[in-house]
């Protein structure tokens, strides 16, 4: 009797909680009208850029009633992963490290969009080659471009004017001779001013595993097998013989000193705002920068100068980007897919991210919009991004990781530690086979 | 017959109480340290032997660990192009900070033993650096010693000097770092300080009364008493030594002016400059964390644990010639 008194009380109980439980969902689907998702994307943008990605996402917000999107910002790849190893992902996430790619595709970290851009014809050509590049491994595409980094070339105005020089240079003779000229020193023989630093290391520009200068030179990585020709193509010791002609010129010393006294590239400091550097290689980036920070800054940008004899390889220069993708275990593929459609192929969504960012939007079309607010020296890095001749660094089962045995051997021989530089260059191609034989070991990827 | 089979019983009863007893006891034992049995075995055994594991495969942490057998070994021996440099400098900063900084904490403390007057304020002073966090210090320090800028370098100008580069040369990166550790050296000097006050005051008169003086008292009486304290020095500065990264790091990252979140992959400082702050940890944190290549970490991490394990062995055989525990038989 008494069994069946509780078992009758259980019965009651549960009964109740799901009538309050159908009424509670009814009455939910009676207000909402439609099922709404909340759908997460984490990217690497913070502080006032982040603040303008949210602004595009917000007007993507307005349109689409279905979703609600929550941008999470500060987000490295160290995160990423560990969310994909987890199991508890965002929706959609994004990398500044293109040069991941190849793990995030190979293993299908992040999904194939294969299927997605061929259910809604899209062609990928719409996208700059290099950008097509860095956002697929092996044919593999698991990521879209989400607007680029491009390099070029910076140059004070006034101190051109002042030294006689009327424009920038464009080739690599001219720019040392342009060096010399818009250098000053100090009275006990320290550099005052830097006509050009070409010290490995000192700001983006000058990175040490020598990206920024490829291009410039026409340096080619790696031959159609993917073994490194650093020593085989001249290109390489071209560079590296005039990069160390120009820091010897300083004085190895001077220049150090003169770095660390420089203020830190993403302070309002920056040495060439403030006067202490006439001439630079540099991203778009700089171009907000100077803006907030001194808007009365006379100068101007062009493309970097090249090596004299490839005149042909003026006007383009080194580009790299933001790369966005899916990654595996997502809950709303296919609201994640749709954000990401519109973040990477919208020329307005992309146009007015440019200008809240000031960097390159990706697509062929969004280059010219009419949304991105017209700039003269941002102008000049959209030619460059379109330049069929811009290159970025290769994308490898190593990651960037060869980069780092470049730079070990580039910031040697800067500094005249490196020997000689056909062996040196020789041993180097040699270090990144075996590096990559390495990372490929088992046959993965 | 009846009396003889209880008789042989009865011990057999007390034999099987007797292990009971013993069960209970053991059991009890195993009920009281299992908190830190499990805590052991979840983050120390398993990760040891998740590693070892893993050092015999390609894992990059998103597939799933492929066997490899001893790929990664090999390319760590034969091949790795930095690895040998990480080696070098690790070696270096053992050699050199280690002793360094017993000497140094020994010092100190041998000094504040004899101080008569505001003991508790040297002490504290002295102590006091060992409480900044290693990030903050080693911040403090770039900027102290940056060559253009730093208080050191134009303290040094002042007085006719041309500075050295400190963190920004190949040659002073390291003696930097050591500078570094010598200044926050509090934690081993306070253990010092509690050694040498321990050590028994009838021994330092029976020595004066044999007409031993101050240096022959230090030489005979403190520095066998204390030795046990040395040898833990020591062992704990090597193992530190082998471990060397947050300090390397920060550095690194802040002295090449292109400063990095940590995960941030964009920019590469790390062992700048000219790797000559390459430590063997930074190259293992960089294979396993920037590149994804977990397996082959593991495997630097599996080599690391085997030289750790056996310089520690050496150095605790090697001390029964200088250790003296007070009443131990020889």
């Amino acid at each position: 009797m008494r069994r069946v008194g509780i078992g009758l009380l259980v019965a009651l109980v549960l009964g109740a909680a799901l009538v309050a439980a159908t009424a509670r969902n009814s009455a939910t689907a009676g207000t909402s009208g439609a099922k709404v998702d909340n759908i997460t994307i984490w990217v690497g943008w913070s502080a006032a850029e982040l603040k303008a990605f949210k602004g595009v996402v917000a007007e993507y917000d307005s349109k689409h009633s279905d979703v609600t999107v929550k941008v999470v910002g500060g987000i490295n790849d160290d995160k990423i992963t560990a969310a994909i190893r987890s199991g508890k992902v965002p929706d959609v996430v994004s990398s500044f490290t293109s040069a991941n790619v190849g793990s995030y595709c190979n293993s299908g970290a992040w999904i194939d969009l294969k299927p997605f851009l061929s259910k809604d014809k899209i062609d990928v050509n719409m996208f700059p080659k290099t950008s097509q590049y860095y956002t697929q491994y092996k044919g593999k595409r698991c990521a879209l471009p989400l607007l680029a980094d491009v390099y070029g070339f910076y140059y004070n105005k006034a101190m051109f004017k002042a030294a006689g020089l009327t424009s920038p240079p464009k080739t690599m003779s001219q720019l040392t001779s342009y060096a010399k000229k818009l250098t000053k020193k100090n009275s006990d023989g320290s550099i005052k001013v830097a006509g050009y630093n070409p010290f490995l290391g000192f700001y983006a520009g000058n990175a040490p595993d020598l990206s920024a200068y490829a291009p410039l030179f026409g340096a080619k990585y790696v031959d159609g097998s993917g073994k490194s020709v650093i020593s085989k193509d001249p290109a390489w010791s071209k560079m590296l013989t005039w990069q160390k002609s120009l820091v010897d010129w300083y004085g190895y010393k001077k220049l150090q000193k003169f770095n660390a006294g420089a203020a830190d590239e993403f302070s309002a400091s920056h040495a060439f705002e403030i006067g202490k550097l006439a001439m630079m290689i540099d991203g778009e980036w700089r171009v907000a920068f100077i803006g907030r920070e001194h808007p009365s800054l006379d100068y101007g940008t062009a493309p970097a100068p090249v090596d004299d004899a490839h005149p042909e390889l003026y006007g383009a220069g080194y580009v790299n980007g933001t790369i966005i993708g899916i990654p595996k275990g997502v809950k709303h593929k296919d609201q994640a897919w749709a954000l990401v459609k519109y973040l990477t192929t919208d020329s307005h969504a992309l146009a007015i991210f440019s200008n809240g960012v000031r960097n390159v939007p990706t697509t062929k079309a969004s280059l010219t919009s009419p949304d991105i607010k017209p700039d003269a020296h941002f102008k000049t890095f959209l030619k460059i991004f379109a330049n069929p001749k811009s290159t970025t660094t290769p994308i490898t089962a190593a990651g960037n990781a060869y980069g780092s045995l470049i730079q070990a051997f580039a910031v040697k021989w800067q500094a005249g530690h490196a020997g000689d530089l056909a062996k040196g260059l020789q041993k180097l191609d040699k270090q990144i086979d075996a590096q990559l034989k390495q990372a490929q070991a088992g046959g993965v990827p | 017959m009846a009396s003889s089979a209880a008789a042989t019983a009865q011990p057999l009863d007390r034999t099987r109480a007797r292990r009971r007893a013993a069960w209970r006891r053991r059991r009890l034992v195993l009920l009281l340290m299992a908190p830190w049995l499990i805590g052991f075995s979840a983050f120390f055994g398993y990760p040891l032997v998740m590693s070892v594991y893993l050092s015999f495969t390609h894992y990059d942490l998103l597939s799933s660990p492929k066997w490899i057998g001893t790929a990664n070994y090999r390319y760590l021996f034969t091949q790795d192009p930095q690895v040998g440099e990480a080696v070098k400098n690790t070696l270096w900063i053992i050699a050199v900070m280690v002793p360094l900084q017993v000497v140094f904490a020994f010092g100190v403390a041998l000094m504040l033993a004899r101080a008569r007057r505001g003991v508790g304020f040297f002490r504290t002073i002295f102590y006091l650096p060992a409480l900044a966090p290693p990030v903050a210090a080693t911040l403090a320090f770039v900027y102290i010693l940056n060559p253009a800028t730093g208080p050191v370098n134009v303290l040094l100008k002042h007085l006719g000097i041309d500075g050295p580069l400190w963190f920004q040369s190949p040659s002073w990166s390291k003696p930097s770092l050591v500078l570094l550790g010598l200044w926050g050296v509090g934690n081993i000097m306070i253990i010092f300080l509690a050694a040498i006050l321990d050590v028994p005051r009838h021994l330092y008169e029976s020595a004066e009364l044999d007409g031993a003086g101050p240096l022959q008292r230090l030489r005979w009486v403190t520095l066998p008493t204390i030795s046990p304290v040395i040898l833990f020095s020591v062992v704990i500065g090597v193992i530190a030594g082998l471990q060397y990264f947050t300090q390397a790091y920060v550095a690194a990252n802040v002295a090449s002016g292109q400063a990095s979140q940590a995960g941030d992959q964009t920019v590469n400082n790390l062992g700048y400059p000219e790797a000559s702050t390459l430590f063997y940890p930074v190259e293992l944190y960089q294979h396993g964390f920037r590149y994804f290549n977990m397996g082959y970490a593991s495997a630097m991490s599996v080599l690391l644990l085997v030289v750790a394990f056996t310089i520690t062995v050496l150095i605790i055989r090697n001390s029964r010639r200088w250790v003296h525990y007070v009443g131990a038989a020889k």
